[in-house]
């Protein structure tokens, strides 16, 4: 069933394969959040309780879904690599890894931004921004695994391991902020009620999701790249194309 | 267009700041990201290169030490 | 070793192995809980000594006071054993790794959550905290300190081959523990107030089995990787 896979295995196959599609990738991403951020911020009606802040969302949102789905795929990725050896897929770990820091440290200050003047400081322990900061904190500690052994396999196999672990924890240590959010509501102002969002205002976020996930998928495939052409690089399918192939000798 | 001027649309209905701040960082995030991949690249060409120099250099000395002792200078 | 050995008889061996290798360096053991009681005994003189203050936020200091104290000695929990070349024979032997592994983190658990269970008396009465919430904490600690053991031994056996794994320890294992701190400090809070808390212990014995459930298989794995 998974046979049309098996040529990806070979990293020049995959180099191949990701440098084809990244163009066209790049330049949907391009588009789709252009189209999403102009009509985000400029055509998009004014929120009639937030004003013109809520235009936040059309970056936070996206944003913080997109870490979440970076972490989900860096696990697949790990089960992958650890189930079926395949090295394309553990070095695809240190590729996702960043950019979905990246996405998560976007989510992160979008929401204290926002939460200033909606809230009157720029850190509330809310639920969805802790749950961000504890999802930047496992980001962190598979970078940190990954780099810290001299044998990049055996990093690259650490690393595979703690996301399958944190993807497993995820849901459990999400619903218990959310739970323990409320818990402790009391003090907060809950003026950060999500409405249900009008279709004038859900157009262009929608848009501006296809664009984060197009993004997060480019900014992914760049690293993807330079990660194959590191681990191959006495290869000569990667000299070729870095340029440096020997010449007739 | 939810807005009346260009002026009104930097303004943000007086959340301009925390709007434009937010997008100005997300932008700086993203380019950081999108930057450290080129500069990547070009490391890699550079390791590239070194590696090949080496080999040429390598392959040159076999090549001197295999010929005989005389037509080399001394 | 014969193969007429059987799973639970290696797993009963190697638990007491650990607990006889432990009770000839009591230092390992003693240590991690002395330093609870010494950060235990800082939050007062850091906050004052007001027992209105020490009693609200001591179910919050003596669990992350225990969260630390589990971190401290985990680097060791492989460690030796990897060193001395026994943790390869346990991965050659035809047992289950992952079930033979649970041993160590029994004895771990032993070694380190139990003590805290009996220390909870001692660090109740020093933060002030009444008799209805003493007896949620040892609870709390009961259920809670499995699951500290099992994500514990993960991060040990993934950081296994580094020379000072310690730091990265603690790096990757505090996100984990988390909602075992929310939801006991929760139940803790509770009972001081008379409230009822079997939702909150449940949900700490339902992560608790979960982990102890799961985490072998993940330590199995780490444990395979650090041995090429």
């Amino acid at each position: 069933m998974w046979r049309w896979l098996h040529p990806y295995a070979k990293p020049e196959a995959t180099y191949r394969l990701v440098d084809r599609l990244l163009p066209w990738f790049a330049a949907l991403t391009i588009i789709s959040l252009a189209v999403g951020m102009i009509w985000g911020l400029a055509f998009a009606p004014a929120d009639y309780q937030q004003g013109d802040s809520y235009r936040i969302i059309y970056i936070h949102v996206p944003s913080a879904i997109f870490s979440m789905g970076a972490y989900f795929g860096m696990a697949v990725m790990g089960a992958i690599a650890l189930i079926w050896q395949i090295k394309t897929a553990e070095w695809s770990i240190p590729a996702i890894a960043p950019v979905g820091a990246a996405m998560t440290a976007i989510a992160l200050f979008t929401g204290a931004i926002w939460g200033k003047p909606m809230w009157g400081t720029w850190w509330v322990w809310d639920a969805r921004l802790t749950s961000e900061l504890i999802l930047l904190f496992l980001y962190v500690g598979v970078m940190a695994l990954y780099y810290a052994f001299d044998d990049q396999r055996t990093g690259a196999k650490a690393a595979a391991i703690l996301a399958m672990v944190g993807v497993v924890n995820l849901p459990i240590i999400h619903y218990s902020v959310e739970w323990w959010n409320t818990l402790h509501q009391g003090a907060t102002i809950t003026k950060f009620e999500r409405p249900s969002i009008a279709t004038s205002m859900l157009w262009p976020l929608l848009i501006s999701l296809l664009g984060f996930m197009l993004l997060t998928a480019t900014l992914v495939m760049m690293r993807f790249k330079n990660e194959l052409l590191r681990h191959e690089l006495h290869r000569p399918w990667a000299q070729k194309v870095l340029g440096t192939a020997q010449e007739a000798d | 267009m939810a807005f009346d001027s260009f002026s009104d649309f930097v303004q943000m209905g007086g959340y301009g700041f925390y709007v434009w701040l937010s997008f100005f960082l997300t932008f700086l995030v993203i380019a950081g990201v999108a930057l450290d991949a080129a500069i990547g690249r070009r490391r890699l060409q550079r390791q590239s290169k070194t590696l090949l120099r080496r080999k040429q250099r390598l392959s040159k000395r076999q090549q001197r030490q295999a010929s005989p002792v005389g037509e080399s200078k001394r | 070793m014969s193969s007429s050995v059987n799973s639970t008889a290696l797993w009963r061996s190697v638990l007491v192995r650990d607990l006889r290798i432990a009770a000839r360096r009591r230092s390992d053991a003693l240590n991690p809980l002395l330093f609870l009681l010494m950060v235990v005994t800082l939050f007062p003189l850091g906050v004052g000594p007001g027992p209105d203050i020490l009693a609200r936020i001591a179910p919050g200091i003596i669990w992350v006071a225990a969260l630390l104290a589990t971190l401290l000695g985990l680097d060791r929990l492989f460690k030796d054993d990897y060193n001395d070349g026994s943790l390869e024979q346990l991965c050659l032997l035809s047992q289950p790794l992952a079930f033979t592994l649970t041993a160590k983190v029994a004895a771990h658990w032993l070694l380190s959550g139990l003590p805290l269970v009996i220390l909870s008396p001692v660090l109740a009465l020093l933060l002030n905290l009444p008799l209805d919430a003493w007896w949620a904490l040892a609870l709390t600690l009961l259920l809670g300190t499995p699951a500290l053991s099992a994500l514990g031994a993960i991060g040990a056996a993934l950081t296994l081959q580094l020379q000072r794994g310690g730091t990265l320890i603690s790096l990757i294992l505090l996100p984990l523990f988390i909602p075992l701190l929310i939801f006991a400090t929760s139940a803790v809070e509770n009972a001081g107030m008379g409230l009822a808390v079997h939702g909150q212990l449940a949900i700490l014995a339902a992560i608790s089995v979960l982990t102890v459930t799961l985490a072998p298989l993940a330590m199995a794995a780490a444990v395979r990787m650090s041995m090429n």
